[in-house]
């Protein structure tokens, strides 16, 4: 079964980072590649992402449902720029060179595929830092790190423990669904998205109630156990920053002011190879 | 062992009393109860005495999580509890919930044990030093990394139990902690419970109805429960001599049964808690060995045809990875009543979802009445095979108890009039028909797991799987769902049951198909299972105490002896049960 949040444990420079730091890396490095459409800085940060996404030991396959799901969104976002805007690229570069001898609303341009390019290259240059995220937080520690960095630890622990149900109530649905299949409700493709919305309430129902009995288990299991006792609390797996911590959330803050310095640099938002 | 005066108390009850915010009666009446340090006490009842809030009162749920009044006093250490915070009350008082699956609270074992400490904001590394302390204590430090998930019911327990151990309680609570494990499991864990009990000498409190299996170790006192009451503290030997059990729907231990079927009657000085440790008298042994010779009649089935069979069936969740079925061949035959056995993960429920069509088998061929059933979906062999989840909540999604059962027809686009036909014949199968205009929310557990027969039963399916039907119930509950399963057995339908409880076996099952390790390892009678200690070892269940009593008493046969007790009953006792459960339900 593939799970949308799953920690894997290999040993990894990336991995011996604390949650937060990759947390902060990750907020940091997001803003740079969304703040500029500088093909040079693009170009470099997705080789980057790249290259921390194989230092991290993971392979695609472990990623492959969440990478598949980002691309088709990737390609279905790109046709609908192109069919909505297919002049975008020339208002922006302020030019219009043609490709072809065709020359209609929606002729290609070179600087409509350029804008295309750089648009794709944002993607990709954030996609696999976002999955290196993912699949290199181990969550307790993430939440440790979360308390840290000052985040009350009572919302600390409910984002842990959050990650950490998440497969437990996967398989839960999973098991329910089977059942329901059993006595008729279909959720097999055959059916029309409308039926297999209306039957998926009839799993849901069940699914919310089990995992109600569930939270009142876990709650006053965490209460018998001292939880909320005192202002503060340690955590097992906490880890104290080191200096590739703070190297690594420096080199991200020296991206953002790359990413800035470009931005004025060019003027705006963008490389323009055209003039 | 014996507690002297001069041992501290811990905990002291006075003419306690408690009602739920919510409820119109209270729950707990005029409790008087002293616990001195060092202690071990069993408390048992049926469903509904009161023995959760019980302990809900002692650890602090009550009255921090649950709302109510208390009437009376409550004093640990004593001090009165009312004023003091369910922290305070946790530095004294550790429990071990039940269900050790949902109390699980770390991503990995080391974290969940170190939950408590962490609270209570010890650093390192004092904090790694207790967490290893701890989980050595209960043997599970080679497990520090291991996600709960990995873990089997027993070492889960284990992490439990290190959870609460890792600060320094007085008072141990166990609530039902043989609920979810195998017979083998069961009874390491009472071995566990006895083991912290004197390396801590701590005092020890276990909520549990299965009696026999508790008092495989040594227990001071049982409190008897019913109503919200206690109707009886006494050591279990004067307990077992008399008839208070029974009364309240205890089941005793069957050693204990067969004595009594045998006219021996028990008495304190037997010493009867335990069947190594009983003394037996030389004319007792001789009625027990009269009782056995004495033939039952007996009706052998006729043999049927064959409904299901399975041939050389593989499977594995992940290609690659250990298959969770290997060349099953197994085949069951119409009207049988069934029980699949085997520790969790020995492919029991694998193979129930492998023949309902949830999984797809990579080899092997599934016949159904002499049809091969690979082309068929979920939704068509449901009407032959319907399965019930052990948790009806799981199956549950409708909010009136007639549009849940009809729901498996609707969907099939019948006709209303014959649903209501059909519908009606359901519920009346399941002594729901009274009820039929009930909102589910309204049934006990019990009752539930009724409707989620019925609303399969309605597809008219000619066999059912059940998955641990009785996991979690007393034993008049137990009896409840049994007898109806055994009524819906006489009429026709074959009924495979997957469960741990070898009193089910025992009673119910003609026939038992053993798991182990993703395949079959024995395929018979159950008294033939229940003695054969090879088969007994490798699927973790335990021997039946019916075996010690039968050597015991010189009957060299103790296979035998096993068979002649279930015969006896099959044939004198259960009948009249059966009416009693069915009068009530119907």
């Amino acid at each position: 079964m593939t799970n949308l949040f799953n920690y894997i444990d290999r040993p990894s420079p990336i991995h011996r980072l604390t949650g937060a730091t990759k947390f902060v890396c990750l907020m940091l490095w997001s803003f740079a590649a969304m703040s500029t459409y500088d093909t040079r800085m693009l170009l470099g940060l997705t080789i980057i992402s790249m290259i921390l996404f194989l230092i991290g030991r993971i392979h695609i396959k472990d990623v492959s449902f969440m990478l598949g799901f980002t691309l088709v969104f990737l390609v279905i976002n790109s046709i609908a720029i192109y069919l909505f805007s297919p002049l975008h690229g020339t208002k922006i570069y302020g030019s219009c060179t043609y490709l072809l001898e065709y020359t209609g609303r929606f002729a290609p341009t070179a600087e409509q595929l350029f804008y295309h390019f750089n648009y794709v290259l944002k993607y990709l240059a954030t996609i696999p830092i976002v999955l290196l995220f993912v699949t290199t937080t181990n969550p307790s520690e993430f939440a440790a790190s979360l308390n840290k960095i000052g985040v009350k630890y009572s919302i600390a622990y409910a984002v842990a423990l959050a990650l950490r149900y998440i497969p437990d109530i996967q398989r839960q649905y999973h098991e329910i669904s089977q059942a329901g299949q059993a006595r008729g409700i279909e959720m097999s493709k055959k059916a029309t998205l409308i039926s297999r919305l209306k039957s998926a309430s009839g799993i849901l129902i069940p699914l919310i109630l089990s995992s109600m009995d569930r939270i009142e288990v876990i709650s006053n299991a965490m209460e018998l156990r001292g939880f909320g006792k005192k202002k503060k609390r340690t955590w097992y797996m906490g880890r104290p920053f080191k200096a590739a911590d703070i190297s690594a959330m420096l080199g991200c803050v020296l991206l953002v002011c790359l990413s800035l310095y470009l931005n004025h640099i060019n003027g705006g938002r963008y490389y323009n190879p055209f003039i | 062992m014996s507690i002297g005066n001069e041992a501290e108390l811990l905990l002291e009850f006075n003419d306690f009393g408690f009602m739920y915010n919510a409820q119109a009666a209270p729950t707990l009446y005029n409790i008087d109860l002293k616990l001195h340090r060092g202690e071990r006490v069993l408390i048992a009842g049926p469903s509904g005495c009161g023995k959760s809030t019980l302990i809900h009162c002692i650890n602090g749920l009550i009255p921090f999580s649950y709302k109510g009044q208390m009437t009376g006093s409550l004093k640990i250490k004593g001090r009165e509890t009312s004023t003091l915070s369910i922290f305070d009350i946790s530095n004294t008082v550790g429990t071990v919930l039940q269900d050790s699956d949902a109390q699980f609270v770390g991503m990995t074992v080391a974290e969940d044990i170190a939950f408590a400490p962490e609270n209570d904001c010890v650093g390192d590394p004092m904090l790694h030093e207790r967490v290893l302390k701890a989980a050595t204590m209960v043997g599970i430090e080679d497990y520090l990394k291991h996600a709960p998930g990995e873990l089997s019911g027993g070492q889960k327990q284990r992490v439990s139990v290190a959870g609460v151990m890792v600060d320094d309680v007085d008072i141990l609570i166990f609530d039902e902690p043989l609920a979810n494990l195998d017979p083998a499991t069961g009874k390491q864990a009472i071995e566990l419970i006895d083991e912290m009990q004197e390396k801590t000498g701590a005092t020890v409190i276990i909520v549990e109805h299965r009696l026999e299996d508790v008092l495989h170790r040594y227990v001071d006192r049982v409190i008897l429960m019913e109503k919200g009451r206690i109707i009886s503290d006494t050591p279990p030997d004067e307990l077992l001599s008399g008839e208070l059990l029974s009364q309240c729907g205890i089941r005793e231990p069957l050693y204990i049964t067969a004595l009594k079927y045998a006219g021996v009657s028990i008495s304190r000085d037997m010493n009867p808690s335990s069947v190594d440790g009983m003394i037996i008298g030389d004319d007792a042994k001789k009625k027990v060995r009269e009782w056995y010779s004495k033939p039952v009649e007996i009706t052998e089935d006729a043999p049927s045809d064959e409904l299901l069979s399975c041939e050389s069936i593989s499977f594995a969740y992940d290609k690659g990875e250990r298959k969770a079925l290997d060349g099953i061949t197994v085949r069951i035959n119409k009207g049988e009543m069934t029980a699949i056995v085997g520790t969790n993960g020995a492919g029991k429920s694998t193979f129930s979802k492998v023949v309902c069509g949830f999984e797809t088998e990579d080899e092997g061929r599934i016949f159904l009445n002499g049809k091969d059933i690979a082309d068929s979906s979920i939704k068509e062999r449901a009407e032959h095979i319907g399965y019930v989840m052990q948790n009806p909540n799981q199956m549950i999604s409708k909010v009136w108890i007639y549009d849940e059962v009809a729901l498996g027809l609707r969907t099939r686009g019948v006709p209303e009039d014959e649903i209501s036909v059909r519908v009606e014949k359901a519920l009346k199968i399941c002594g729901l028909w009274r009820m039929r205009k009930w909102p589910v929310s309204a049934l006990s557990f019990g009752q539930k797991k009724r409707v989620t027969i019925a609303s399969i039963l309605v597809l008219d399916p000619e066999m059912i799987i059940l998955d641990e039907p009785t996991a979690g119930q007393d034993y008049r509950h137990y009896t409840e769902i049994m007898e109806f399963l055994s009524e819906l057995n006489r009429q026709g339908i074959t009924v495979v049951m997957v469960t741990h409880d070898m009193h089910l076996m025992l009673e119910y099952a003609k026939r038992a198909i053993v798991f182990s390790k993703g395949r079959i390892i024995a395929d018979d009678k159950c008294h033939n299972i229940l003695t054969n200690m090879s088969i007994i070892k490798e699927a973790s269940l335990k021997e039946t105490s019916l075996y010690g009593l039968a050597l015991k008493c010189g009957i060299e046969d103790g296979t035998g002896f096993v068979k002649h007790f279930i015969d006896y009953e099959r044939h004198n006792i259960r009948g009249t049960r059966k009416e009693e459960a069915y009068d009530q339900s119907v």
